[in-house]
């Protein structure tokens, strides 16, 4: 049987006095992919938020395991060293600290000990060269000034070069065009294939799904996951919307 | 619903020194002419330094103290009379009475070690003199002067340094200009030649050996006809002095063509009053860039100032300040245009936590003779929590009806989503705070040579340690 990798329990959850989950269960296998799909405000990006232990989300109740550990309470930053990440849908512009600096300064935060310079100019230099991404971008300040293209592609370069066991991809395909989608489409295959991974991904649509194989699909409305199925539940929604899902 | 973060002030009592013996040195009253004549003596001096020395004490005792910044009622004049006492050796302590909490502090800083024994003022008087030969080596060759002033006034420039010597500030300038020009002790002199370019940085602390010569030292620096220097004033690390008033004097004169890039990082101790004049006068063509931290000290009041004199003449002022518990720091910057087709540009932050104050305080004077002159200022303000204070006070005064003036200013605080970002990629809050803050700073830190940007992100690190979530 396989590991248990995330288990949410009966999760509620509120921003300031306005509640957005309530009482969400997800189980998610070591190395699965699972997609979150649902109409607007119905919780997706919250759900990325409190697993990854944003403050600004307050649990309620509920519990979150992972790895098997109760996480509930947990900061970002432990959660992070614990192996989770999370993908932003609006990456933050930070400046004073290059790219390809900030990388090696998580992934030596993650791991603990250091990674030496050759092996991580390498794996990086690869990393952006699959992503389709200049190599000057590695210079740079964090995000700052890249298109939005850019900033999704230098989120997907974390999850390659930081390699967690959880991977939350929220809502990354948005706002790109279909040969930017292709190309994250293309890291986020390569994450699975080089190291296992699970996912979460969250979206609205299916393009960033054509080259991925999905184990799960949740529909998630009003901060519950109504309906969970296979793969085959990605195209019922491409063809019927969320329109029967959704209580009056 | 989580704690409001609040950024604590680091315990900066560690930097405090008390001097068991202080109560031996201290003389009744105010500054008197016996102990001018007496410091003198002390130096040396030739007459016509002890008559400025005389008229300049005249001038401090007539004049009133500054009303319009930070308060200063807090400053110890007899702190000020015991220091400037001749022979007063005791004033700074024996390294190895240096606590172990200093030591550590400066490890975690990673200051060199030959300024770390400098600011103990034992040990270096070796070490400075083996750095000063290796850096007379590199340049000497090329004609460049860099020595002390005292003894540089009995030599062959003599007559150079009294040309210049507080002609730029003269000490009828404000109270503690005054009071410098009676007391001043120590101190570089710098004169590189026409076209003479200096790759390395030149480099200050070492020189600030002597006893308390961090106290009034006078820095003099020529730069001749198409020459190039970058020098570096070396109070980088927390200075540890018993008198708590600091007025030195910078002098400055980039000659046509000339170019003169000034750095310095401060960081006094808290229970400073950092009182310190900076002025460069610029000739044709020549351009002088300030590059300034300010991080330590009580009251800090600092304002370095241009004199663009000449056609085309240039100054770039890159600064930064922070503020922390029971600091008002009034920093700044002033231009002088007077000849046409001159340029300034400044660009400022300030960082204030705990309750600090941070004032932003600029003039620009552009007079009827700098035609087609351009002026832009540009200065932003990070709050790190709601109790801290950031003011800002641009002042214009344009004489000219082509002057070219911008002024921008900005304000803002950390923003959660920013450190939720970096937190998700396993940085801590504090790692997260300081990566922020130092990101926040880098206008300062791009500009400086390597070793001294990752001092000065040390020095952010260290102020925001104590963080909690």
């Amino acid at each position: 049987m396989a590991n248990k990798i995330l288990e949410v329990k009966d999760v509620k959850a509120r921003v300031e006095d306005n509640e957005i989950l309530h009482g969400l269960n997800l189980t998610i296998n070591e190395g699965e992919t699972h997609v979150i799909m649902g109409p607007n405000g119905a919780g997706k990006s919250t759900l990325g938020n409190v697993l990854m232990g944003n403050p600004k989300y307050e649990k309620i109740s509920g519990q979150i395991f992972f790895n098997g550990e109760d996480i509930t309470e947990a900061g970002t930053d432990e959660i992070a060293k614990k192996g989770m990440f999370l993908s932003f849908q609006n990456p933050i512009e930070v400046p004073g600290i290059t790219l390809s600096n900030f990388i090696r300064n998580a992934y030596q935060n993650r791991n603990g000990g250091r990674i030496r310079l050759w092996d991580f100019r390498k794996d990086l230099e690869n990393s952006m060269k699959l992503l389709s991404m200049d190599p000057s971008y590695a210079n740079r300040d964090l995000n700052v000034g890249f298109s939005g293209g850019e900033k999704k592609k230098a989120e997907i370069l974390q999850l390659l070069m930081l390699k967690p066991n959880l991977a939350i991809l929220d809502e990354t395909d948005s706002g790109l065009d279909v040969d930017a989608v292709k190309t994250v489409s293309e890291g986020i295959k390569a994450y699975k294939e080089k190291v296992g991974g699970a996912l979460i991904i969250i979206t609205h649509s299916t393009r960033i799904l054509e080259s991925l194989d999905v184990d799960y699909t949740h529909i998630l409305v009003d901060g519950k996951i109504v309906k969970s199925g296979d793969a085959t539940l990605v195209d019922e929604i491409n063809r019927e919307g969320f329109e029967k899902y959704i209580t009056k | 619903m989580k704690e409001k973060t609040y950024v604590e002030d680091i315990d900066r009592s560690l930097y405090d020194f008390r001097n068991e013996d202080k109560d031996a040195f201290r003389l009744e009253g105010g500054l008197s002419e016996e102990i001018v004549r007496q410091i003198s003596k002390e130096k040396n001096d030739t007459d016509w330094m002890l008559d400025l020395r005389l008229k300049s004490l005249k001038i401090f005792n007539e004049t009133p103290f500054p009303q319009w910044g930070p308060a200063i009622d807090g400053l110890n004049m007899d702190n000020i009379v015991t220091y400037v006492r001749p022979k007063d050796n005791k004033m700074t302590a024996d390294w190895k009475d240096v606590p172990t909490e200093i030591k550590d502090t400066f490890e975690k800083l990673g200051i060199p070690q030959a300024e770390r024994e400098s600011l103990a003022g034992v040990g270096a008087q070796y070490d400075s003199e083996l750095v000063y030969h290796n850096i007379k080596k590199e340049v000497a060759e090329a004609g460049v002067i860099y020595t002390d002033l005292e003894s540089a006034i009995h030599g062959e420039y003599g007559d150079m340094i009294r040309e210049h010597f507080m002609k730029l500030v003269p000490p009828t300038d404000h109270k503690f200009a005054a009071l410098h020009g009676a007391v001043w002790s120590g101190g570089s002199f710098v004169y590189v030649p026409k076209g003479v370019k200096v790759e390395i940085p030149l480099q200050s602390y070492f020189r600030l050996n002597a006893p308390g010569a961090g106290q009034f030292e006078h820095t003099l620096i020529i730069v001749d006809e198409g020459a190039d220097l970058h020098f570096i004033e070396g109070c980088s690390a927390p200075k540890y002095n018993v008198a708590n008033l600091h007025a030195g004097c910078v002098e400055l004169f980039v000659g046509k063509n000339a170019k003169l890039r000034y750095s310095t990082i401060e960081n006094w101790s808290k229970n400073m009053y950092n009182l310190n004049t900076k002025r460069a006068l610029v000739e044709d063509g020549g351009t002088i860039q300030w590059i300034s931290g300010s991080f330590g000290s009580h009251v800090s009041y600092l304002y370095p100032t241009s004199v663009l004199q000449g056609d085309g003449a240039r100054s770039e002022f890159t600064g930064v300040t922070f503020s922390g518990a029971g600091q008002d720091l009034d920093t700044g910057c002033k231009v002088i245009h007077n000849g046409p087709n001159t340029t300034s540009y400044v660009n400022t932050r300030s960082i204030s936590k705990s309750g600090g104050g941070n004032t932003f305080r600029s003039s620009v004077n552009i007079n009827p003779k700098a035609k087609n002159s351009k002026s832009s200022i540009s200065c932003a303000s990070l709050m790190l929590d709601s109790e801290s204070r950031s003011d800002t006070i641009p002042a214009m005064d344009i004489r000219t009806k082509d002057a070219d003036v911008g002024h921008e200013a900005k304000i803002g605080s950390i923003s959660d989503e920013t450190v939720f970002y970096l937190m998700s990629r396993g940085l801590s809050e504090e790692d997260a705070r300081a990566l922020i803050v130092s990101g926040f700073a880098d206008n300062v830190s791009k500009e400086l040579p390597l070793e001294y940007a990752i001092e000065m992100n040390n020095l952010i690190r260290l102020e925001m340690k104590g963080t909690i979530g």
